[in-house]
């Protein structure tokens, strides 16, 4: 029994070397992993077009549309899951989505 | 001092319950659980215990209040019975996956169906996969001691596991029995405050409990939960030292009756083992040496002292009182047979599925299941493994 920080646990650690029942002692720890990769769909963000309204960033389920200084930036792809909400409600057609192609 | 009482099964556990004055109590009625709740909402009324009474809708939601109520960090209790044990099974492995110390009153009934009310142990034998301690009385007084060590095993830092405290329904849960009681303040002391090292409330860090886990990561958690049964063994020794230490009755993982020079013995769980020592009794007086061995903990299972304790006997009856439709044996002749194979000369073992839903039990058939194995040390021939007992049926049975 620890505090055995989450970013110290990965696949390749030993079971007596994890927290009892997955538990987590810490928040923000989505970011250590990616949980983007299973995207089929990638969105697509055209600053040209975009007139930084920022209705996509709220409506986004994952918290993958980044918002600096009062501006949306480009996608966090590593945790976007693809699902097109934010294509669906871009009210300037600033967001197209695309087949993702896997490495 | 022990105090004098009679009690039922049902009010011996309300009444260590009140005692320790749980958090959180989550409560669904089902017969013959019943009585537990009702008791307790009685102690709730009367302001003797702080505990935060939840009444549910449901068994699913009374056990998720448990883990909702543990994983806050507070020790949190319920009581059920049979088809009410069957509708948490989807959260009684959150439970144990979480490592969250639950204690439940399990009062023995059979698994709906057809439907019944009464006693066998389908209901607790069916949810022994889940990751639960559990311990088995043959009386009351077992179900209110084997109570009062329950959260001090399940709370243990190297067990963390919830546990289950079953008593047969009816005839120990409604039987009204002699029972030695120890005084408020000696069980609250024995017992102890529950200070969990992690909980989402009062600590100075969060806290995220049963996340999802990832087919990396699931496997080496599901190991850990293992080795906490494992684990268990030791701390049940050392909490049942400690009981005897403090109130004078002595438990282990089950009790030898007569086994020093058994020649024929019976493995058995719960309130049977009253009915088997009178018949043993009787056979002794008559120069048979017979034995039994009555299963206290069944999770985990002692195995290896099992093993040790049925080398030196000619043939074994486990006696199931429950149906495992496995087509050759209930559960705990699984595990006891199991046991003995590592022995170099096991016993001759049979399995006779007894009681289901309340079939009576006697000494007079107790000692049919003796003289049976008297016969097979007798001829050799062990002749079917796999016998129901106390059926009607228009031929010849083995029992």
């Amino acid at each position: 029994m620890s505090y055995i920080k989450a970013e110290n646990i990965n696949e390749q650690s030993p079971w007596q070397e994890m927290t009892p029942g997955g538990e987590i002692y810490e928040g923000g720890t989505s970011r250590l992993t990616k949980t983007g990769e299973w995207r089929s769909n990638r969105p697509v963000w055209d600053p040209q077009k975009c007139r930084q309204c920022l209705l996509c960033a709220p409506f986004c389920p994952d918290s993958s549309i980044p918002v600096k200084a009062g501006k949306r930036v480009d996608f966090d792809y590593d945790h976007c899951k693809g699902c097109g909400i934010c294509w669906k409600v871009c009210p300037f057609e600033a967001i197209t989505m695309e087949q993702e192609v896997h490495q | 001092m022990s105090i004098r009482e009679r009690l039922s099964g049902n009010e011996a556990i309300a009444t260590a319950m009140r005692q320790i004055d749980p958090d959180v109590f989550a409560a669904f009625p089902i017969t013959p659980s019943t009585e537990i709740p009702q008791y307790f909402a009685q102690y709730v009324a009367d302001g003797k215990v702080g505990t935060e009474y939840v009444t549910v809708e449901s068994e699913h939601s009374s056990m998720s209040t448990c883990i909702g109520a543990a994983a806050a960090g507070a020790r949190a209790v319920t009581a059920t019975s049979s088809a009410g044990l069957a509708f948490m099974y989807e959260v009684l492995y959150v439970a144990a996956s979480s490592r969250l110390p639950i204690t439940l009153a399990c009062v023995n009934r059979t698994l709906t169906g057809p439907i019944n009310i009464n006693n066998d142990h389908s209901d607790s034998m069916g949810a022994r996969d889940a990751g639960w301690l559990q311990i088995y009385a043959e009386n009351n007084q077992e179900a209110y001691d084997n109570y009062l060590q329950a959260m001090r095993i399940s709370e243990h830092p190297s067990v963390r596991l919830p546990i289950m405290i079953c008593q047969d329904g009816f005839i120990t849960s409604h039987a009204v029995e002699n029972i030695l009681l120890e005084s408020d303040e000696d069980v609250k002391k024995f017992v102890g405050e529950y200070r969990p090292e992690h909980a989402l409330l009062g600590r100075d860090h969060p806290l995220a409990v049963g996340p999802y886990d990832s087919c990396p990561y699931c496997m080496e958690h599901k190991v850990q939960q293992a080795e906490a049964m494992k684990n268990a063994k030791k701390v049940i020794l050392d909490v049942a030292a400690d009981f005897e230490r403090t109130f004078g009755r002595k438990y282990g993982f089950f009790e030898e009756y007569r086994m020093e020079d058994a020649e024929v013995a019976l493995v058995l769980i719960g309130s049977t083992a009253g009915t088997a020592k009178a018949c043993i009794e009787k056979l002794r007086a008559q120069g048979v040496k017979a034995g039994l061995v009555k299963i206290r903990v069944f999770r985990p299972f002692p195995m290896e002292e099992l093993a040790q304790a049925l080398k030196n006997v000619k043939a074994v009856a486990v006696m199931d009182k429950s149906e495992g439709y496995s087509g050759c044996g209930g559960p705990l002749f699984a595990e006891t047979r199991s046991a003995c194979y590592d022995l170099d000369n096991p016993p001759k073992m049979i399995d006779v599925v007894y009681g289901l839903a309340g079939r009576d039990c006697a000494v007079e058939d107790i000692e049919k299941v003796y003289r049976h194995l008297l016969k097979i040390v007798e001829t050799g021939d062990v002749g079917p493994r796999y016998i129901h007992f106390g059926q009607r049926s228009n031929q010849k049975e083995v029992l």
